[in-house]
C-alpha cells in the first residue's frame, strides 16, 4: 500500500488514460471504435515526428513519406507474400526505421532550414514515387486489403467481458492499435528519460556544448531519425490496415503538414503531446465540419466549401497562433495552467518537483 | 537537333517563372534568414486575384498592375501580422509559421474560389515563329520577356537606388543599419512586399500553362526551391541562373531520359536539390558559410 501511495500523481494520470483507451470499444460502436484506432495511429506517428522535433531539435516535413513506405511494405507483404498481417507490421516498422537511419546521414549535413527543405520536397514527391515501381505497388489502382479478423481467443474474451456480440474487426484493430500505441508510447517515455532522451535535448539546446560534454552528435541524431521513421513506419502498417486500401493519393503532402500540426498543437518536446495531438487532428475537422453542417444560418453553399476548405483555414490559423502565443501547445497550456493552479492553492514558494519548467525556447 | 532546341526554348520559358518565384524566395532568405514555404500560395492567391479582376472585364494589361500592387502590401500586411511576432524566434519556428501560413491560404483560397480548375487567359497567342527552325510560340517568348523584365527590375531597384541599398543594409547588418538610422523593421516588411510581388508574377505567368487552382504551385515550389538552393540562397543572380539551369534541365530530362517522362520531372528537382545540398550546400553562386563554434 505504502508503494502505491507514494507513487507520482503523474502515475494515476497514465492508469488512467490507460483504462478509458482500454475500455473504450466496450462503450461505443465498431465504427467508432475504427475511428478511435486511427486516432491512436496519429498518436502515434506525431510521436515519431515529437522525438525527432521536439527533442532531437531537427525537423521533418515528411512523415507523410514514411508512413507511406511502413503502409505499402505491409500491403505488399500480405498482398503479394501472404504474410501474416500482424508479422508485417513490425517489419514494416523496421524498414521504414532503417531507411530514416540511412536518410538520416545526409540530413546531418544540412541545417535545419534545408532538412525542411528537403523533407518538404520529398513529400511533395511522394505520391508520385509510389506509382512508378508498378508491379510492386500496382500503380493508380492501389493495394486492396481485407478487414482484419480478431483470433478465437480475443474474439471470445472480448463477448464474456462485454457480455455483448463477438468482437468485430473493427475493434480488434482498435486493440492492435492500442497495444502499438502503449507500447511505443511507454519505450519513448523511457528513451527521453534516460541517456539518449538527455543527450538529443543537449543536442537540441546548443550542440557545441552538447559535442564538448562527449556527446555523440552524429550518432545520436541520425539514432533519432531512424527512431522517428520507424514509428511513423508502425504507424502507417496499421493505417493501411485501419482503412484496407492504400494507394499513392493516401499519402499527400497535406499528411505530412497534417502531422506537424499535431504535433505542434499537442505540444513538442512533451510525452502527452501526441496523444492530445493525435485526438485533436483527426477530430477537429469531422466535428468542425459536423458543426457547420448542422448550423441552419449557415448557408449550404458556404457549409459545402467549408467541408473542404475549413480544416486547412483552421490548421493554419492555429499553427501560427501557437506558435506565437504557446509554443509549447496543448500539453504546455494544460502543465502551466496546473504549476500556476498549485501554486495558488499552496501559496508560493512551492516549486512543482522532478519536472523541468516547459522551456519557451524548446523550439 | 529542332526538337532540342524547341524543349530548351519551352525549357527557357518555365525557368523564368521558377526564377521569378526563386527570386521572391531568395529576397526573403536575404531579409530574414528564412525559407518562405507561404511563397507559392501566395503568388496563387495573387493569381487567383487577378483571375477575379479579369472575370470583372478589367483588361489584362491593367489587371497584372493592380494585381502586382496588391500582392505588395499583402506581402507587407502579412509581415506585419504574422510574421513580426516571431521575428527572432528559433528557425524552426519560424518555418512551422511560414506552414502555416501556407495551409492558411490555401484554404482561404478554396474557401473563396472552390477547387475547380479554372482556364486562365494568357495575353500572348500560342501561334508560333521561326527561330532557328525551333517552332517557338509567343507564349513561350512573351514569358520570357516578362520574367526578364521583372528580373531585371528587382536587380535595379536593389542595386541602383538608395531604397535597395537600405534594404541590402538592414539584411546584413541590422544593428548597423539601426545606428544609421534605417528603419529596419519596416525594411524587412518591404522585402516581404517585394518579394510577395516578384512572386505575383511567377503565378500569373504559370497559371495559363498549368490550370488555376488552389494546389497549383505546389509543385511549381519545388522547381523554385531547386533554383533557389541551386543558385545559392543569397544570391540573387544565382537565383536566376539557378531557375534557368532547373527549367532547361527538368524539361530535357523528361524529353529524354528514359523512365522519367511527365510525372517524375518533380523527383528531378528533388534530385537537384539534395544533390546540390550533399555535394555544395552553398550552391553556384552562394558565399561559403563561415560557422563560428
Amino acid at each position: 500500500m505504502r508503494f502505491v501511495s507514494l507513487a507520482p500523481r503523474r502515475y494515476w494520470l497514465i492508469a488512467l488514460v490507460l483504462i478509458v483507451f482500454a475500455g473504450l470499444p466496450t462503450q461505443v460502436t465498431s465504427f467508432q471504435s475504427l475511428e478511435w484506432a486511427e486516432v491512436l495511429i496519429f498518436a502515434i506517428v506525431i510521436m515519431g515526428l515529437n522525438l525527432l522535433v521536439g527533442y532531437s531539435g531537427q525537423i521533418s516535413l515528411g512523415h507523410g513519406a514514411f508512413m507511406a513506405v511502413g503502409a505499402y511494405t505491409t500491403a505488399i507483404l500480405i498482398h503479394r507474400y501472404h504474410v501474416d498481417y500482424l508479422a508485417t507490421i513490425p517489419i514494416a516498422g523496421m524498414l521504414t526505421g532503417l531507411l530514416g537511419f540511412f536518410l538520416g546521414i545526409p540530413a546531418l549535413r544540412l541545417s535545419p532550414l534545408y532538412l525542411a527543405l528537403a523533407t518538404f520536397a520529398l513529400a511533395v514527391i511522394t505520391p508520385s514515387l509510389i506509382k512508378r515501381p508498378e508491379k510492386l505497388t500496382q500503380g493508380n489502382q492501389g493495394i486492396l486489403l481485407l478487414p482484419m479478423q480478431p483470433p478465437d481467443w480475443a474474439s471470445s474474451l472480448f463477448a464474456s467481458v462485454t457480455g455483448g456480440p463477438a468482437m468485430s474487426g473493427d475493434q480488434w484493430l482498435y486493440y492492435v492499435c492500442f497495444i502499438a500505441a502503449a507500447v511505443l508510447f511507454w519505450v519513448a517515455w523511457n528513451i527521453v528519460r534516460r541517456r539518449p532522451g538527455r543527450a538529443l535535448m543537449a543536442i537540441r539546446d546548443g550542440e557545441v556544448a552538447a559535442a564538448a560534454s562527449g556527446v555523440n552528435i552524429a550518432g545520436y541524431k541520425t539514432l533519432a531519425f531512424g527512431l522517428s521513421a520507424f514509428y511513423a513506419g508502425i504507424a502507417g502498417a496499421l493505417y493501411g490496415l485501419a482503412t484496407g486500401y492504400v494507394s499513392p493519393d493516401s499519402f499527400p503532402l497535406g499528411l505530412s503538414l497534417t502531422l506537424l500540426v499535431g504535433a505542434v498543437i499537442g505540444g513538442l518536446g512533451s510525452i502527452a503531446g501526441p496523444l492530445l495531438g493525435g485526438i485533436f487532428t483527426f477530430w477537429l475537422p469531422i466535428i468542425s465540419g459536423q458543426f457547420v453542417q448542422s448550423q441552419d444560418w449557415i448557408p449550404d453553399q458556404v457549409a459545402s466549401v467549408f467541408k473542404n476548405a475549413g480544416p486547412a483555414v483552421t490548421y493554419g490559423v492555429l499553427l501560427i497562433v501557437i506558435m506565437i502565443f504557446a509554443p509549447n501547445g496543448l500539453a504546455g497550456l494544460i502543465l502551466s495552467a496546473y504549476a500556476r493552479l498549485r501554486s495558488r492553492l499552496r501559496g508560493v514558494g512551492e516549486r512543482t518537483s522532478g519536472q523541468l519548467p516547459p522551456d519557451p525556447q524548446t523550439v | 537537333m529542332q526538337e532540342l532546341l524547341q524543349q530548351v526554348l519551352s525549357g527557357i520559358a518555365s525557368g523564368g517563372i521558377y526564377a521569378s518565384l526563386a527570386l521572391a524566395l531568395v529576397l526573403i532568405y536575404n531579409a530574414m534568414g528564412l525559407v518562405n514555404f507561404a511563397q507559392g500560395e501566395m503568388a496563387m492567391f495573387a493569381t487567383f486575384l487577378a483571375f477575379t479582376l479579369l472575370g470583372r472585364g478589367v483588361s489584362y494589361w491593367v489587371a497584372l498592375p493592380i494585381t502586382i500592387a496588391i500582392a505588395f502590401i499583402g506581402g507587407i500586411v502579412i509581415q506585419r501580422v504574422v510574421i513580426r511576432p516571431v521575428e527572432r524566434a528559433p528557425v524552426l519556428t519560424l518555418v512551422i509559421v511560414t506552414l502555416g501560413l501556407a495551409t492558411l491560404i490555401n484554404g482561404l483560397a478554396g474557401f473563396f474560389f472552390g477547387y475547380l480548375q479554372h482556364p486562365f487567359p494568357s495575353p500572348f497567342s500560342v501561334e508560333t515563329i521561326d527561330i532557328f527552325g525551333a517552332a517557338a510560340s509567343f507564349q513561350d517568348l512573351g514569358v520570357i520577356g516578362v520574367s526578364a523584365v521583372v528580373l531585371v527590375l528587382v536587380y535595379l531597384l536593389l542595386q541602383r537606388t538608395t531604397l535597395g541599398l537600405a534594404l541590402r543594409a538592414a539584411a546584413h547588418h541590422p544593428e548597423a543599419s539601426r545606428l544609421l538610422g534605417i528603419r529596419v523593421s519596416w525594411m524587412l516588411a518591404l522585402g516581404w512586399g517585394l518579394a510577395s510581388a516578384v512572386g505575383a508574377v511567377s503565378g500569373i505567368m504559370v497559371a495559363p500553362i498549368l490550370l488555376l487552382e488552389p494546389n497549383m504551385m505546389q509543385t511549381v515550389i519545388i522547381y523554385a526551391f531547386a533554383a533557389a538552393v541551386l543558385g545559392g540562397i543569397e544570391s540573387p543572380l544565382g537565383a536566376v541562373i539557378g531557375g534557368l539551369i532547373v527549367g532547361v534541365t527538368v524539361n530535357l530530362a523528361g524529353a529524354y531520359l528514359p523512365g522519367v517522362g511527365g510525372d517524375l520531372q518533380l523527383a528531378v528537382a528533388f534530385a537537384i536539390i539534395i544533390a546540390v545540398l550533399v555535394v555544395r550546400p552553398n550552391g553556384l553562386l552562394g558565399r561559403r558559410a563561415v560557422r563560428r563554434a
